[in-house]
């Protein structure tokens, strides 16, 4: 049933840069969507709507267009809170990207101005990560390590690009203050099982965080039956605008959490020698916010709840098991990550023997006009685990097709060729 | 078809077949260079002789084709010559590379290296290109100091 209703062509013509001539007259094969992924025709209108249109600034203009902008805006930020089923609207506060959100939870621990036993971190508090994060969720722990003099841990990954959690009850410990992990890994395409992390978590009194930017574009993501603390995710993976993120907390927690950026809008009022600060969501939101970047990400939610993302998600799937199988007849092709598509996303890694991915990457682009991602991905340590410089990296999505696959496939007997 | 032009022959023969790869003593300086978008590496050796002759340039590395390919081609135009000579190489190769593609290449004092003139219009490309003549033109000027 649901194969009949999800209608790929359908889909494809709601993106016109699909139907885009690459020079020399090759039609493009985007197969890069964990880096970013491409606009339908909705989102791209309805922020030229509104900045042809309602556009002002928010939550300060009394005037009409001001307070349409307020609307608009705030309207997107109702319907994030219900994509991601968050409790309350005012849980949902858009930063930049994802990269600012984890930053902004990084930012509250072992920081004088929070007193909340829960973020307190000093020496020999721990803070746990994984081998297999994107840079963006090691970074910041680093620095808050290095800031606090905090222990930075992590699990490791198995060979088959899971997350090893055979050490769990001793990596997390009644040491342990906040655990971070991808829900997705936006390398191996591995989804790890949040729950029995989330339950030795509550055991030992920790908070628990989750890096959703390869997972909330591509299935449905409930953040309270996740049952997690913090959830980062960011617009342009999916289907909206570049320059917006969003972080969802609990609102408990992001009440005793501290400012992060001090700036206009995050006040309730100001002093010479000191402020007051406004209430979440808009403590954490200091300065002109994306705008239309909002309102498109609003949008980009109306589009991907209008496919379904149950829908989006078995299709994937169906794409993944067949990428997979074509995939691994290429001789000398070995997939890093889960060789089955159980428990992954839509996201398949891969090393040609002999041939660095930056020689694959720019074969297929030019002869091919496929894109695909190559390099490490923002995931060095995770390459490093794997002894290996760098992957090629092939990222589907809702638009993508067999046919596609199929393309990589011939790409990958030309690279061989030229490089054979 | 634009990539294959950047893949000239003689950069792909020179990766499938390197020339003098290998670290080799006795030397004077040794440096590593590191490619930190792509993770290509090299490890260089230098040993000058008396006069400003280049006695010998051993490499090892990995990366892509043109970064390796690069290493092999630095390796054979510069063993044999002057300092003098092969820092003038560096500077022409630097500035084909820099070119985006509409600088003429100087053949005469390129050599070989001339075959990556196709990579300078890819900006992605360059750093892959000039990560073995970077690390030369370093062990150089530590074997002089």
């Amino acid at each position: 049933m649901t194969q009949q209703s999800f209608d790929v062509e359908r889909i494809r013509k709601d993106f016109p840069i699909l139907t885009r001539e690459l020079p020399g007259g090759r039609p493009l094969v985007y197969l890069d969507s964990g880096n970013s992924s491409q606009k339908p025709t909705q989102v791209i209108e309805a922020m030229r709507e509104h900045m042809a249109s309602h556009y002002a600034n928010v939550g300060r203009a009394l005037h009409v267009l001001g307070s349409e902008s307020t609307e608009a805006y705030e309207d997107a930020r109702s319907k994030i809170a219900a994509f991601v089923g968050a409790p309350s609207r005012d849980e949902v506060i858009f930063t930049k990207n994802a990269s600012e959100a984890l930053n902004l939870v990084a930012y509250s621990f072992g920081n004088p101005n929070n007193t909340d036993e829960r973020f307190r971190l000093g020496p020999g508090d721990e803070i746990v990560i994984s081998e297999m994060e994107h840079h963006s969720n090691i970074v910041p722990w680093q620095l808050l390590a290095q800031r606090t003099g905090a222990t930075l841990r992590w699990f490791p990954v198995t060979d088959e690009g899971r997350l090893d959690v055979g050490g769990l009850d001793e990596l997390v410990n009644e040491r342990t203050k906040i655990v971070s992990i991808a829900h997705q890994s936006n390398v191996l395409g591995t989804v790890n099982s949040v729950s029995p992390i989330l339950a030795r978590v509550r055991q030992v009194g920790a908070l628990m965080m989750l890096d959703a930017s390869q997972s909330v574009p591509h299935q449905p993501v409930d953040v309270a039956e996740l049952g997690v603390d913090f959830v980062a995710f960011t617009g342009h993976k999916m289907l909206g605008p570049s320059g917006i993120g969003v972080l969802w907390g609990r609102r408990e927690l992001l009440d005793a959490m501290p400012p992060f950026l001090g700036g206009g809008e995050m006040i309730e009022a100001v002093w010479m020698d000191h402020s007051t600060f406004a209430p979440v969501p808009h403590k954490f939101e200091a300065g002109t916010p994306p705008i239309v970047e909002a309102v498109g990400l609003g949008a980009a939610v109306d589009y991907l709840t209008s496919i379904g993302m149950e829908e989006i998600k078995a299709h994937e799937k169906r794409l993944v098991t067949y990428a997979l199988d074509v995939l691994q007849e290429v001789p000398g092709l070995t997939v890093i990550g889960p060789r089955t598509a159980i428990a992954r996303g839509g996201t398949v890694s891969f090393t040609l023997e002999g041939i660095h991915p930056h020689d694959v990457g720019q074969i297929l682009d030019d002869v091919y006009g496929i894109a695909v991602r190559v390099g490490h991905h923002c995931a060095r340590p995770l390459h490093l685990r794997f002894g290996i410089p760098a992957t090629t990296r092939a990222s589907l999505y809702l638009y993508n097709t067999t046919a596609e696959i199929d393309a990589l496939v011939r790409g990958l007997h030309h690279v061989q060729k030229v490089f054979g | 078809m634009i990539a294959e032009s950047m893949y000239q022959e003689l950069i792909l023969e020179h990766y499938k077949h390197p020339q003098g790869r290998g670290l080799r003593e006795p030397f004077d300086a040794e440096v590593h260079h590191v490619n930190p978008t792509c993770g290509d590496e090299v490890t260089m050796r230098v040993k000058l002789a008396d006069g400003g002759k280049v006695l010998d340039v051993s490499y090892d590395g990995q990366g892509c084709s043109i970064s390796q390919a690069a290493a092999s081609v630095l390796h054979e135009l510069t063993t044999g010559s002057t300092v003098e000579e092969t820092l003038s190489v560096v500077d022409e190769f630097t500035r084909l590379m820099q070119g985006r593609g509409q600088v003429e290449p100087d053949e005469d004092v390129l050599g070989d290296a001339v075959a990556f003139a196709g990579v300078a219009k890819f900006p992605a490309r360059v750093k892959c290109a000039l990560l073995a003549w970077m690390a030369y033109k370093d062990a150089v000027i530590r074997s002089q100091g």
